[in-house]
């Protein structure tokens, strides 16, 4: 069936069985492929968007389930008009192979919004659930500070 | 290109050792340049194959796999350190497959000397092979070679397309080259007029290319400095396209299930109930095994789970014990190398005490984040790949040669790679893709293998038992006699590429351990290699990643015997061998300030691996805390000659030691009815930002030659943290992953 979906602001009709995972419906149905497809088991975290301002692991989450409007790495900022935490991580020079960043800056964004200035025990807890091959995570836990210090300033 | 592989059947082979049988080239074919793949539009100017200027634009070449290591970013900043430009100024791309691209280090790096003693014969050998690497077409990110193949060879790129602009502009105003200046992307006139190069781009295209010497380093702008990652805004937005995020009009998405028997063939299958889905397009007989073509990937994922497939058995013994059973065999044969044998390692002083000890590694995978995958579209006469692939040049000879292609109708796009770890050196994903496109011509389909079949199929680290026996005597190392055996990562792969059995002594099975930089009067290292059969890769350090492990394992064990401080042991054997190799000692002992002493509940090891022409010293501390033992500080002291990105290095060096500690403690790939056992990453975990240590990075520059940095982090990390251990429990850790034997915070 025909549902509607808003992602980013903006209002898509798929036509797309319900049962199909969020994190394939943005990327293979509407395109968007700035979120990523790691494990397919909730195990890595790349496949991390918000629904309604929470963070969700896509790949986990059925269309027919998705109560709230989605926002993917693509809705918090483009070049040009980078979110603070997005700048938080230029600043910090964060990614290296960046493929499972989306999912890293999701999941620190939804942190922050719920706990704008996180000690490093909170930051271990929220976000052990994303993986990083390539060992980034020294540098995400500064961004992430950084993020919390830029927004506490405004 | 086409005829790569002919022309390396018929006259040598690159095996384990640059071997050179009988080399039938011809000067000429050897030292003729490649040619350039790049093809001026009117009004443009193509310097070489790595600068482009148009009207509009400066383009740079960077033909390396960005795969996390930053090379995109540092190559650019080579030739824009000579070209003048700054890198907001310029579009850097990655450029076609060509031989024109090809590796100069990769040769270089596989001769079996010990790489920290070359001899200017060595460097002589090197250089006379280096253009071999072009005949090849070795187009390969790979060894951590990157800056020692692009140091002296981009800046001289750059300053050749820098020399010519200006003679262009010497031309346009009949003024004197030699009175001309460059700065920001312009020529400046003797008036101080400011000539964009874009605007002398027509004229450029017509003068005969300058050759220049390159600046001294205390000219530098951009290297010395850490630049800005060019890749960096993409990819905190999710604009950054890898292979996995093609999207092309009319595209079509496939999985695929190939034998989780690595390397058997196929019964037969019912694809009835797959067929049946609405959505699935086709479903393509791939011998072993099955691809599923859907209108999205998921349900091409549903589709293969629906089938009911009849697999063949493997062609290696089924379990992880009979594999192991056969690696032990290899000890009984004559051993294929002795590529160290200082003294006699047979006989010993009188009064030395004498240790012996024996380890065991898995086999890992490389579990980048980017599941393998390729996209291809497939028209008669015509192949174009678009992959995240190390070697380009090999994937496009293999495609081509799977549906009856040559190489030079194949074009090969490379994305961005979501880690490549050594992993993307092959080109299996990419053949497999061109395969399922033949069944669809015309349509471009992109194959994404699941984080299931991503584990299940990989070619591994192979599994690698040690033999080591020591001697020490009055606190010294008197003898070290080491045998490893173990699979051949680099047979596998010549075997790969080229159809090809490697021979000679190969030093990519016992680098980290032949050549250390350690004084040791008596010093032997043997390599017996094994062949049961799996398939075995390159994976992030090669040998060095059990060979250091191995090494830095049992000198410590040699340390304790000796009564010695490990440090200080290691440090006495270094200072007589290679004072750079100290050095970084030294560093990591003042960095951690390292006393030999820890208060109780707390262990600290060190471990130096020298590894692709660099020597890394990692010091790690552990703590006993109430969830278990975690790795709470790491301090890395490296040396890679010169530092040309300072913070990409710390990153490298961070990155390394995280990929060898996540190994150490968790890492293990098994076999069970000839299948993988680890499926996924519950199965097959890493470190995450919770029991990630904090760590200090110290770059060092006392050796002389540019040394490699994606790999060298690490070999020491995990005998840093085993050592470590050790000091915290008094428990030796002779087989990993620790989380066996150990309490670890997970």
């Amino acid at each position: 069936m025909v549902r509607a979906l808003i992602v980013n602001g903006k209002a898509y009709e798929v036509d797309l069985p319900d049962d199909m995972p969020l994190l394939w419906v943005l990327r293979d149905g509407i395109g968007l492929t700035g979120t990523k497809y790691g494990c397919g088991v909730a195990a890595c975290g790349a496949c991390t968007v918000h629904v309604n301002g929470r963070a969700v692991r896509s790949c986990q989450l059925p269309l027919g389930e998705v109560a709230g409007e989605v926002t993917t790495i693509e809705g918090l900022g483009a070049a040009g008009t980078l979110s603070a935490i997005q700048q938080a991580w230029v600043d910090n020079q964060v990614a290296q192979c960046g493929y499972c960043q989306s999912g890293q800056i999701m999941q620190a964004a939804a942190l922050l919004a719920e706990n704008p200035d996180p000690d490093d025990a909170e930051i271990d807890a929220a976000m052990q659930g994303n993986l990083c091959r390539c060992g980034t995570y020294p540098r995400i836990r500064a961004a992430i500070h950084d993020a919390a210090r830029r927004m506490k300033e405004g | 290109m086409a005829s790569v592989g002919k022309i390396a059947r018929r006259t040598f082979l690159i095996g384990s050792a640059a071997i050179l049988g009988g080399v039938a080239f011809g000067a000429y074919a050897v030292y003729r340049p490649a040619p350039n793949p790049l093809k001026p539009a009117p009004g443009e100017a193509v310097f070489n194959p790595f600068v482009m200027i148009s009207r509009d634009r400066i383009t740079l070449i960077a033909p390396r796999a960005e795969m996390g290591q930053g090379v995109r970013t540092t190559w650019a900043a080579l030739i824009a350190e000579e070209l003048d430009v700054d890198l907001d100024e310029v579009t850097v791309l990655h450029g076609p497959a060509a031989a024109a691209y090809y590796n100069s280090a990769l040769i270089g790096e596989s001769l079996p000397d010990r790489g920290y003693d070359r001899s200017g014969f060595g460097d002589l050998l090197g250089d006379i092979l280096s253009p071999l690497g072009k005949t090849l077409g070795l187009q390969v990110t790979g060894g951590s070679t990157s800056m020692r193949d692009g140091f002296e060879r981009m800046r001289a790129a750059g300053a050749s397309a820098r020399e010519t602009l200006k003679q262009a502009a010497a031309v346009k105003y009949g003024v004197k080259r030699e009175q001309l200046e460059t700065a920001r992307g312009r020529v400046i006139l003797p008036d101080g007029t400011e000539l964009p190069y874009t605007e002398l781009a027509e004229i450029a295209a017509t003068v005969q290319p300058i050759d220049a010497l390159v600046r001294d380093r205390s000219e530098w702008r951009l290297l010395g400095r850490s630049m800005p990652r060019i890749d960096m805004v993409e990819k905190v937005t999710g604009a950054a396209r890898y292979g996995i995020d093609v999207r092309l009009e009319g595209m079509k998405f496939a999985a695929v299930r190939i034998n989780p028997r690595l390397g058997g063939g196929m019964r037969g299958f019912d694809a009835s109930a797959a067929e049946a889905m609405e959505g699935v397009e086709k479903v393509v007989d791939l011998g072993n095994g099955v691809a599923v073509v859907a209108t999205n990937t998921w349900l091409a994922m549903q589709a293969l789970d629906a089938m009911r497939i009849d697999w063949e058995e493997a062609p290696y013994p089924p379990d992880t014990e009979a594999i192991f059973a056969r690696i032990e065999a290899a000890f009984d044969e004559a051993p294929n190398s002795t590529l160290r044998d200082d003294g006699d390692a047979g006989a010993l002083p009188e009064g030395a005490e004498v240790l012996e000890a024996e380890y065991r590694l898995p086999y890992l995978a490389h579990a980048t984040m980017e599941p393998m995958n390729a996209t291809a579209r497939f028209t008669p006469g015509k192949l174009e790949i678009w992959a995240g692939t190390q070697a380009p040049t090999f994937l496009a000879m293999k495609a081509g040669e799977a549906v009856g292609l040559d190489a030079d109708d194949v074009v090969v796009n490379t994305t961005y790679l979501g880690g490549g770890f050594g992993r993307r050196v092959e080109f299996d994903f990419g053949v497999l893709a061109a395969r399922v496109a033949r069944a669809m011509p015309g349509v471009p389909v992109q194959v994404t293998w699941s984080r299931e079949e991503d584990m299940t199929h990989d070619m591994y680290r192979p599994g690698a038992i040690a033999r080591m026996r020591g001697a020490v005597k009055d606190g010294r190392a008197v003898a070290l006699d080491g045998q490893v055996a173990a699979q051949s990562p680099t047979r596998g792969i010549v075997q790969r590429v080229l159809g090809l059995s490697a021979f000679g002594p190969d030093k990519a099975h016992v680098e980290g351990l032949f050549n250390q930089p350690y004084a040791i009067p008596a010093f032997r290292v043997r390599g017996h290699l094994a062949d049961p059969g799996v398939p075995v890769g390159f994976w992030r350090s090669v040998a060095s990643s059990f060979n250091g492990f191995f090494m830095e394992s049992f000198i410590d064990e040699m340390a304790h015997a000796a009564g010695r401080d490990p440090l200080e042991f290691r440090l006495e054997m270094a200072r007589a061998e290679w004072e750079p190799a100290a050095r970084v000692l030294e560093a990591v002992a003042e960095m951690s300030g390292w006393s030999g002493r820890t208060p109780a509940g707390v262990g600290r090891g060190v471990a130096m691996t020298y590894s692709f022409g660099t020597p890394v010293a990692e010091v790690i501390e552990v703590v006993q805390a109430p969830g278990g033992i975690r790795i709470d500080r790491a301090w890395i002291a490296v040396d890679p000659g010169v530092a040309l990105d300072p913070g990409n290095i710390r990153a490298q060096m961070v990155s390394g030691m995280v990929y060898g500690l996540s190994a150490a403690c968790f890492g293990e790939i098994t076999f069970a009815d000839g299948a993988v056992e680890q499926r996924n990453f519950p199965d097959y975990d890493a470190l995450r930002m919770h029991n990630m240590p904090r760590v200090d990075v110290r770059i060092l520059e006392n050796q002389p030659d540019l040394g490699g940095v994606g790999e060298p982090g690490t070999p020491p990390a995990a005998p840093a943290l085993a050592n470590a251990l050790f000091d915290l429990t008094g428990k030796r850790a002779r087989s990993l992953p620790l989380i066996h034997d150990f309490d670890l915070l997970s």
